[in-house]
């Protein structure tokens, strides 16, 4: 494993540095006393390991493909802009913005996230982008879903804040959030409905939070014995009716 | 019981004494206005758009196509289209679309503008004698330029070139996804492109594996909808853009529905077959210039700090202060479309009431940023609108850089602007992905014509140039001092920093 000392240094040398080390070939680095860093990770290939002790800046792993980076702390916003493939694990929360436009790999924050998470996130072929929370979210949580899955656990119900905020899935045309907990039809978009997961569903749900579960240290029984809502889009095509041709 | 109270645009006809039987009208007609009776040729004139595909391949020009001369009762003040509209609206209780540029009254300034010449005082210069320069380079430019003894004992260049695009000449064709124009519209703007020394831009519907081969004449757009990106993609042409917006629908989204997404589209756009393709309006990661910033920079991360980055919005009225922004946030390059500018399809009340003209913004944004200094820091194009060489010469002078051709581009591949390409039946295979109407597009063939007339337009503003007295395109930019107004207020001389003519 390879160490690199952020200490002071300035995001575009931090960034060539670990460019520089992961085409030799690296395939493990820490990074230390990292101090709100913009873009780690960003456009990165390949599948090196990056470990960051202390807190990142925003667009960490935007358009990623392959790399999995672990976050020991709290991390910013926009994590996953339109990233490819790769894993991001956040012990901390996360901030807004993540996953914009994402179409691959996986995001696991063991916290809250913010504003605008999974904002019309894709899906294709085999690619399935997955971001699952332990805490709540802010408003616009899917909002223009167009694929992949959201996981949203409130596990630890530290504040009386509802699990989601307004405008849950407004727009969303594909894909699947599932909220453990209640879910109020009145914060959701006009463009969903709200399901009881099916067996199918439970085995899938398992199946990523075992993963999620691995990741921090949990249990997985415990997290599995919450009551699960499914969240899915009532059309493919909410806005075919919209125009006169 | 009537069928439809929307009246039809065109009267289709065809002189039964020519008619041969042939058919090809109706093979060829996209939008299905033939039929064959079983001794002749039936029409449904309610669905035909003016395209003129029939028209050229009949052989026996026996097909005329019409202004349909019933109209509603003249009237000054309710035209054809607000009452047809209406109509439309009452039939389906939907926002009625439309494609290429708006096609309304507004007055076009470029025809007020009029060029300068040389006469007696100072020589013009002939461009088939003298070598004239057209290449242009897109890109950040620095302030100053250092220079230090190398180890030959020469001057070298130490100042660090930020990345350019080269351009032959100062055109670039415009954005068109692979999705709104057929693949072959783009293997036909890829192979002129890279014939020319030009680039064409992706659009926002990713890049075709066909395509990927022209990447040296290749810009990759991101939109909100990150359509097909990934690292691959960004590196994959000369440079990114960024498209916050266009002139055609300013503020508002993108929307391809799910039936023209077939497999290769979706594929291209890596996104599930049958879904709609939507473009939210903004892009949800940039509410302020600081967020466009973060992506500009996310973007040369991911690019090594190789390739430009050019960001595209609309011309709207504050766009002078928004192109600074824009500037500061850290563009390479700032691309304005005018609300002239075409669209494969936009609501019709958008694209005919939103923005500003092209000529506005372009004199507004470089006077702001010369007047702040960062004129260099970014080039600028034009767009919106542009029909001719002259148009082109008029917005350089105004401040531009080089000028993007969208519209006047696809008329060399048979486009007649009938302005239905949101229909996806284009009858030239142009907007369409109907795969009998758009082999009949052929990207060597069309390519050719293309290059035609880029070359014509090149030689046209060579001898614009020469005129002038200047050898390059470069002492065209920004110099407003060879243009004159006709007919235009004082304020909008002002505007344009022109003089009336006759001063
Ligand atoms: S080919 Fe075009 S012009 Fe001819 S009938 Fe069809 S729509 Fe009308
Ligand atoms: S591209 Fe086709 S549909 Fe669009 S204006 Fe041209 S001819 Fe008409």
């Amino acid at each position: 494993m390879l160490t690199i000392d952020a200490k002071g240094v300035y995001y575009r040398e931090l960034n060539q540095k670990v460019r520089e080390v992961v085409s030799k070939g690296e395939k493990e680095i820490l990074l230390k006393n990292v101090n709100g860093q913009y873009y780690i990770g960003d456009g990165l290939q390949g599948d090196v390991k990056i470990t960051i002790e202390g807190v990142p800046g925003n667009d960490l792993a935007a358009f990623m493909d392959g790399p999995t980076i672990i976050i020991k702390a709290n991390a910013q916003d926009n994590i996953g802009n339109t990233m490819n493939s790769g894993k991001v694990v956040v012990h901390g929360n996360a901030g807004d913005v993540l996953g914009y436009g994402m179409r691959g790999g996986k995001l696991h924050i063991r916290g809250d996230v913010g504003y605008r998470v999974g904002i019309h996130m894709k899906g294709y072929k085999k690619q399935i982008p997955v971001i699952i929370a332990g805490g709540k979210a802010g408003d616009f949580f899917g909002e223009y879903m167009a694929g992949g899955v959201l996981i949203l656990l409130n596990l630890d119900n530290r504040d009386d804040r509802h699990i989601t905020g307004d405008y849950l899935g407004t727009g969303m045309h594909g894909g699947t959030i599932f909220i453990r907990g209640n879910v109020d039809k009145g914060l959701c978009g006009a463009e969903v409905s709200i399901h009881e997961p099916i067996k199918d569903d439970i085995a899938v749900l398992k199946g990523y939070l075992a993963e999620y579960c691995a990741d921090f240290n949990l249990n997985l029984s415990d997290v599995m014995s919450g009551c699960f809502k499914k969240i899915i889009p009532t059309s493919l095509r909410p806005y075919g009716n919209l125009y006169a041709y | 019981m009537f069928r439809s109270l929307v009246l039809p645009e065109f009267l289709a006809k065809i002189d039964q004494v020519k008619c041969i039987r042939c058919k090809r009208c109706i093979q060829n007609c996209g939008w299905s206005v033939y039929s064959w009776s079983g001794d002749k040729v039936l029409i449904d004139t309610f669905k035909c758009v003016k395209c003129l595909r029939c028209y050229h391949y009949c052989p026996e020009e026996a097909i005329a196509i019409l202004d349909n001369p019933v109209r509603y009762r003249n009237n000054a003040n309710w035209g054809f289209y607000n009452i047809r509209n209406i109509k439309k609206q009452a039939e389906t209780g939907g926002i009625p679309l439309t494609g290429m540029g708006s096609d309304m009254p507004y007055p076009v300034l470029f025809d007020s503008l009029l060029i300068d010449a040389c006469q007696v005082t100072n020589p013009s210069i002939d461009p088939l004698r003298e070598p004239m320069e057209l290449r242009t380079y897109l890109g950040k430019k620095p302030a100053k330029l250092e220079f230090e003894k190398g180890k030959d004992g020469k001057q070298k260049l130490k100042t660090k070139m930020p990345p350019q695009i080269k351009l032959e000449m100062p055109f670039i064709f415009a954005p068109m996804s692979y999705g709104s124009i057929s693949l072959n519209a783009q293997k036909t703007l890829a192979i002129a492109a890279k014939e020319l020394g030009i680039v064409m831009n992706t659009g926002e519907g990713g890049l075709h594996e066909d395509i990927y081969p022209y990447r040296d004449n290749i810009i990759v757009q991101v939109a909100s909808g990150r359509f097909g990106v990934n690292p691959d993609y960004l590196n994959a042409g000369v440079g990114v853009e960024i498209k916050i917006g266009q002139g055609a629908k300013p503020g508002i989204g993108g929307h391809l529905p799910g039936e023209k997404i077939p497999l290769d589209v979706a594929k291209t756009r890596m996104i599930p077959i049958g879904t709609d393709a939507l473009s939210p309006a903004p892009q949800h990661d940039i509410y302020s210039i600081e967020d466009l910033r973060q992506l500009i920079f996310a973007i040369k991360e991911a690019t090594d700090y190789a390739k430009p980055v050019s960001v595209k919005i609309a011309a709207v009225h504050n766009v002078a202060a928004i192109a600074s922004g824009i500037v500061r946030a850290g563009a390479d390059i700032v691309y304005i479309d005018g609300f002239r500018g075409g669209t494969g399809a936009a609501p019709s009340i958008i694209r005919d009431h939103l923005g500003i003209p092209i000529e506005h913004a372009i004199a507004a944004v470089d006077d702001r940023l010369r007047q702040e200094g960062i004129r260099n820091e970014a080039s600028i194009i034009a767009a919106g609108g542009i029909r001719s060489s002259a148009d082109a010469a008029k917005v350089i002078a105004l401040g531009a850089d080089a000028v993007a051709l969208g519209t006047s581009a696809l008329i060399t591949m048979g486009c007649t602007v009938c302005g239905k390409c949101y229909t996806g039946n284009c009858s030239w295979g142009i907007t369409t992905q109907k795969p009998e109407l758009t082999v009949r597009l052929d990207p060597e063939v069309y390519s050719e014509r293309l290059i035609n007339m880029i070359h014509a337009w090149s030689h046209e503003l060579k001898e614009i140039l020469g005129a002038l007295g200047i050898n390059a395109v470069e002492s065209l930019r920004g110099s407003r001092e060879r243009l004159r107004g006709v007919g235009l207020d004082a304020q909008t001389l002002d505007i344009l920093g022109i003089k009336p003519a006759g001063r």
